[in-house]
């Protein structure tokens, strides 16, 4: 049975297993009984037990990968720009690296020139939080962000002169974080105010990621209206998703900056940017706490999350499963020396060809090599298809009218 | 921490003769006529290998990814610049590196390479890659072989036009995200030396930012035996800060760039900050810059004689003050604006015409010096959705026509090539000259159009490259010597100089469906379908046939009953 419950975030999150049936009463008794003696003489290897269980639960994941995804254009979705950006941001701080992030806009704030601050891109009114920075890294711009992009960039099937930093090279340790904000509807999310991706082709996108083994578990979050409707769909194991908003409602934005003259940020994303802040990499919230981070009273939509398809349980997830980085660090106390000597390196390199008699750099503009350039001589073609069928076509009205005797003269 | 130091000390002490790279980094800060400064970075290494013959394994100055990428597409010369704003030559002055709106990529290839398109292909993509640029839509359709522009600007032995590839993006925006990769490309990255001065914040915030990478081969010394290669990284940024009414004419270095200079980069043989101080209409110190420089430099650019303050960040004495250089200049006496000298050359484009059928591509190039008459190649590409019509080419100066000496007319294929039209013009003494070319619009399938359509298509920029009689016989110098912003385009004769000018890029409007009636015809159409169709079904298949009036029910009974007893009709 894979039918999942999709709690809002008011109740208790509860996991869609098959319930148990309910035992008849004698079996309860001798289950009881066992239980007790089994209780006095395991007190011992409880510790041992509760240590094997949590390593269990945890995640077995080597590396974080994260694709950022905004889809709306023009100057008036600032704060889908923004919002993408402050968990770009976030992401970046928790130690994800550039070369694992996949940061796709759809349009420019930072450098537009109705922007009055350009280079910036500003999550807080009273411009406190500058998202964009310094050091950033845009791998799918402007009319790169198509639905055919994204979905390529999933499931791996990319032209192969893309380059690295364009791809999606998880595996199957690989834990992804797919954030995607925009404008959506129900069952669908607009892609540049021309196409849309629904919801049917997200949830075959992720299970053909699922059977290419190209995740390991999936951290899907959506803030656009009817957000909910976008991961009603799923069907592949070790997904949790989260959106702003239910089906029939609207995600808000947050508050407009009368300098700038947009609406900075959307509230679900705001507040989550206020939670993340204050996690950092060694901290350990889990899950639950992220379903709790919009409640209806900030918000004003219901936010809502899906475990269903997730094998462990929320409380034992912690944020930087998804959004901090694993790093391996191995400790040695072996002294490395670096070699001083380095010109004995240089000297080994290949000697240099050279000319026998001295070049020279091209004259920029030699007029009277250009005016008596002759035309460059095309490759010759031997004429093909409508060319050859027309000349067919006459010498065998010429030899029909004028009959074969006169081929004598050709040969 | 002491080892790393003791290690950087030493390697950067073994000096050029052992370590086979050489970097030099300059800034140039020219006040422009109407008030507003021109910042100019050059970084420039040169490398004495080979990296076409393979073999190359430690990569120390020169970045590893554009040599690997040099290595492997069997590239000879590569330009790449991406462009925000217009330089306005008019008011400003010749640029010191011209640069097209938009991303501009040419690349001359060697005469190894089996299949340059292939190569020019997989090229713009791997530099998008590195570049965070969207140079991955260069394609046939605005990719074009231009026959008698862009001649190499390193050594070359032969210069088949086959080999080069140029190509423009108009559309491309720059912002921070081509800063941030084309910055750590820099051997010191952005942490010592000239580069802590570049802030995305206050680089952004100008009227005109153009970033550019060059690699081309270059004379190893004076005898030019030998090969090096040689990147240059320049960013030229132009500060309107007085113009747009945010500052005052003085300024300086913090007020530009929010940072001050506080020492070299360690790997640099030379870094130096050039302030031009040219007496403009003859009058002398008209400005004044402070602290003192550490010497003068006059030099010849662009035929005219300049005067540059140079502070050397490598003399000790220049940091004996103060930790951190901040170069001021003032103003003395407000300077006249009525006096404003004109380039020598300067062009202008513009689109005309009305409605969306037909229009015309107009543009002008004046010729202002008094008695010397020179060539300039135009190169336009325009895509092919403009189709333009060869027969109304005109080209008229001083009201008379002027034919071209060269012509080259490669006319477009839909979806396939773009127009180019090559013309090497004369330009006679003190003249206007106006070609104009008119164009008739095409309408593009629906799916072929951008999601913002009603924007306006781009036309690029055109492109001419004259040589400029200079005011002063240049006498050839060494490269080595001179600051690097006289040594990008080699000199051949002192009497006159190379120039290449952008002109403006065109927004140009098509014909433009309604995106939404693909919806409203399927809509009426079933409409109209569903009511024409029910009505003839239901006319064909219905059939009438009469049907027995009931009983009644018990409750209709007895009312009638009643109805009978008092004497009514029953129902």
């Amino acid at each position: 049975m894979r039918r999942g419950r999709f709690a809002p975030s008011g109740s208790a999150a509860e996991r869609g297993n098959m319930a148990a049936a309910a035992p008849a009463a004698r079996w309860a008794s001798a289950a009881a009984a066992a239980a007790l003696l089994l209780g006095c003489c395991g007190a011992v290897l409880a510790g041992g037990i509760q240590d094997q269980a949590e390593q269990f639960f945890k995640s077995g994941h080597t590396n974080n990968w994260a694709v950022l995804v905004c889809t709306s254009r023009f100057w008036f979705n600032y704060r889908h720009v923004a919002n993408t950006l402050s968990v770009y941001r976030s992401v970046k701080r928790l130690g994800i690296p550039d070369s694992h992030i996949v940061l796709m806009l759809a349009d420019d704030m930072a450098c537009n020139p109705r922007n009055p601050k350009p280079a910036t891109v500003f999550s807080h009114k009273n411009m406190e939080l500058n998202v964009y920075g310094d050091d950033v890294e845009v791998d799918y711009r402007s009319y790169e962000v198509t639905v055919e992009n994204f979905l390529r960039v999933l499931t791996g099937r990319i032209p192969p002169s893309t380059p690295r930093s364009k791809r999606l090279l998880s595996d199957d340790r690989s834990n992804i974080l797919i954030y995607m904000t925009g404008h959506g509807g129900n069952g669908f999310l607009k892609f540049q105010d021309s196409e849309e991706i629904t919801n049917v082709e997200l949830a075959d996108a992720f299970e053909q990621m699922w059977q290419k083994r190209r995740y390991n578990e999936l951290l899907f979050i959506i803030d656009t209206c009817q957000g909910a409707s976008m991961y009603e769909r799923f069907y592949s194991p070790n997904i949790i998703a989260l959106a702003s908003s239910q089906v029939g409602e609207d995600s808000l934005s947050h508050q407009p900056d009368l300098g700038i003259g947009v609406h900075l940020m959307d509230r679900y994303t705001f507040y989550m940017l206020e939670f993340l802040e204050e996690v950092h990499p060694a901290s350990q919230t889990n899950m639950n706490d992220l379903f709790q981070v919009c409640p209806k009273s900030l918000c004003v939509s219901t936010p809502g999350h899906r475990t269903d398809l997730f094998q462990r349980d929320p409380q034992n997830v912690l944020i930087t499963d998804f959004f901090g980085s694993v790093r391996k660090v191995e400790i040695t106390t072996e002294t490395i020396s670096l070699d001083r000597n380095l010109a004995g390196f240089e000297s080994e390199l290949p000697k240099d060809v050279l000319a026998t008699e001295p070049l020279k750099y091209a004259d920029q503009l030699p007029v009277a090599q250009i005016i008596h350039q002759k035309p460059k001589p095309k490759d010759w073609h031997p004429p093909g298809g409508f060319i050859l069928g027309l000349w067919a076509l006459i010498i065998m009205v010429f030899f029909k009218t004028y009959g074969i005797k006169h081929m004598k003269h050709i040969f | 921490m002491l080892a790393v130091g003791l290690v950087l000390l030493l390697a950067a002490g073994l000096g050029q003769g052992t370590t086979r790279g050489v970097l030099r980094e300059e800034l140039l800060l020219r006040p422009l006529p109407v008030g507003d400064v021109a910042a100019v970075f050059q970084f420039r290494t040169r490398w004495d290998a080979d990296l076409q013959r393979g073999a190359v394994s430690h990569y120390r100055l020169f970045p590893k990814a554009l040599g690997q990428l040099v290595a492997a597409h069997g590239v000879r010369e590569l330009h790449l610049a991406l462009t925000q704003g217009f330089w306005s030559t008019q008011s400003w002055g010749q640029p010191p590196l011209g640069a097209p709106a938009g991303a501009e990529l040419w690349v001359w290839f060697q005469d190894t390479v089996p299949d340059v398109d292939k190569a020019w292909k997989e090229l713009s993509n791997i530099l998008s890659g590195i570049f965070c640029a969207s140079l991955n839509f260069i394609d046939s359709t605005n990719t074009v072989t231009p026959t008698a522009s862009f001649k190499p600007l390193g050594v070359a032995n032969g210069t088949d036009h086959r080999l080069l590839r140029y190509a423009v993006l108009p559309r491309e925006v720059v912002c921070t995200e081509n800063l941030t990769p084309w910055k750590k490309l820099l051997p010191c990255g952005s942490k010592a030396g000239l580069a802590v001065l570049l802030k995305a914040e206050r680089l952004f915030h100008s009227s005109y930012h153009s970033q550019a990478v060059h690699i081309r081969p270059i004379c190893r010394d004076a005898s030019c035996l030998a090969v090096s290669w040689e990147l240059r990284q320049t960013l030229t940024v132009v500060f309107d800060s007085f113009t747009s009414g945010q500052g005052k004419k003085d300024w300086s270095l913090f007020k530009m760039f929010s940072r001050t200079l506080t020492d070299a980069c360690p790997l640099a043989s030379e870094s130096k900050v050039y302030v031009d101080i040219s007496p403009k209409n003859k009058e002398k110190d008209l400005l004044e810059v402070t602290p003192t420089p550490t010497s003068v430099h006059e030099a010849i650019v662009q035929g005219d004689k300049t005067t540059y303050a140079v502070y050397d960040l490598l003399s000790p004495m220049l940091f004996n003050t103060s930790r951190s250089l901040n170069v001021q200049l003032k103003w003395k006496r407000p300077e006249d604006s009525s006096e404003l000298s004109t380039p020598i050359m300067h062009a202008h484009r513009y689109v005309s015409g009305y409605g969306l059928q037909t229009g015309e591509i107009s543009t002008l190039i004046y010729n202002t010096h008094p008695y010397r008459a020179f060539p300039v190649i135009l190169l336009e590409t325009v895509p092919w959705y403009l189709r333009l019509y060869v027969h109304t080419l005109t080209i008229i100066t001083k009201g008379k026509e002027n034919k071209p000496s060269y012509i080259h007319y490669q006319p477009a294929q839909d979806r396939k090539r773009p127009h180019l039209l090559e013309m090497l013009i004369q330009l006679p003494a003190n003249s206007a000259t106006k070609i104009t070319i008119q164009f008739e619009r095409a309408l593009l399938k629906w799916t072929e159009y951008p999601p913002d359509p009603n924007h306006g298509f781009y036309v690029s920029s055109s492109v001419l490259s004259a040589l400029v009689p200079s005011a002063i016989a240049m006498k050839n110098v060494n490269v080595e010597e001179s600051p690097l912003f006289t040594s990008l385009f080699p000199s051949s004769d002192g009497s006159s100089y190379f120039l290449r000018l952008y002109t403006e890029p065109l927004l140009v409007n098509l014909p433009t469906p309604d995106f939404s009636m693909p919806y409203n015809v399927i809509c009426l159409t079933c409409t109209v379908v569903a009511v024409c169709y029910g009505s003839f079904y239901n006319l064909l298949t219905r059939t009438f046939h009469v049907e027995e009036p009931s009983r009644g029910g018990l409750a209709k009974r007895l009312a009638n009953v009643i109805r009978r007893l008092r004497g009514v009709p029953p129902i």
